[in-house]
């Protein structure tokens, strides 16, 4: 399992490194994979974050399609404050309301946590366990499972299917 | 390549527009949580854009954008998350509209049960 982690983490580096440096010449190439290796070996000894990640057809199609919803959603997020920024009266209803989340993976709640805050009105504050907390800019709901409903819903069900 | 330039100059104008809009909020929000939401909605699809209207204008320069744009996808959420929270512990205010506030409690709660640990 260690291994798939220390995979994961020089493929990532390596990736950045191909990026950064904008060539495919292989003398570049491999210089970027022995530093990215020998990184993750320094540095991803013990981690253990990737080993909860699938790495299956059906994971990889849900990640395409959950980052068109987030790029819908950080759109709407954008047009929704820009709207209530130039509003004379600036409709703001606000409030720290917790959620829920069936999420177990520590990887999988991270995701949800920042995918949150990027979201319409919604700021996440901290996270304890299974409970969320967080700023919601125009309170629509107290309540846990209303809230719940509203917020945490629409990602949950394509990062259960990627993180599980 | 003309046409391409134009565009992606427009794109980095509506990005630039959304940051003028934060910075906007950034002012007129009452309190720093709300004032936080303002800054990093904005800012992150405002950078998102600039970087998208550069990326048309010097396509060469597409992999270190890459890089950038997902580094403030990454980054942006966190620091504006790391913010509030500290705020929060601080006891930083919420404004007097706010409606309920469940993170005291559970501050509230964590506070005993760290007092209760303490004594026995």
């Amino acid at each position: 399992m260690q291994i798939k982690n220390i995979l994961v983490a020089t493929l990532i580096g390596f990736i950045f490194w191909v990026l950064l440096n904008n060539t495919l010449d292989p003398l570049i190439l491999a210089i970027g994979a022995g530093l990215a290796l020998i990184l993750a070996l320094l540095f991803c000894a013990r981690c253990n974050v990737f080993s909860e990640l699938k790495v299956t057809p059906a994971a990889f199609g849900y990640t395409f399609l959950y980052l068109g919803v987030f790029l819908v959603e950080l759109v709407k997020s954008n047009l929704d404050v820009a709207s209530r920024v130039i509003t004379p009266s600036l409709p703001i209803n606000p409030g720290i309301v917790e959620v829920k989340t069936h999420l177990k993976s520590r990887m999988g709640r991270m995701i949800l946590a920042n995918s949150i805050t990027l979201t319409p009105g919604t700021l996440t504050i901290d996270i304890h366990e299974d409970t969320l907390y967080i700023h919601w800019i125009d309170v629509q709901t107290e309540d846990k499972q209303g809230a719940t409903e509203k917020i945490v819903r629409k990602f949950e069900k394509y990062l259960e299917k990627i993180y599980g | 390549m003309e046409l391409l330039a134009i565009i992606g100059a427009l794109i980095t104008l509506a990005g630039s527009i959304f940051l003028l809009l934060g910075a906007i909020g950034l002012l007129r929000m009452p309190d720093s949580y709300n004032r936080i939401q303002a800054g990093t909605k904005a800012s992150t699809l405002g950078t998102i854009l600039s970087f998208a209207g550069i990326l048309l204008i010097m396509p060469g320069w597409w992999g270190k954008l890459l890089v950038l744009i997902i580094s403030v996808i990454i980054t942006n959420p966190v620091s504006s998350h790391v913010l509030a929270r500290a705020a929060h512990y601080m006891g930083v205010p919420l404004t007097k509209t706010t409606l309920v506030d469940k993170y005291r409690e559970e501050e509230e709660y964590i506070a005993v049960k760290d007092q209760n640990n303490e004594s026995t």
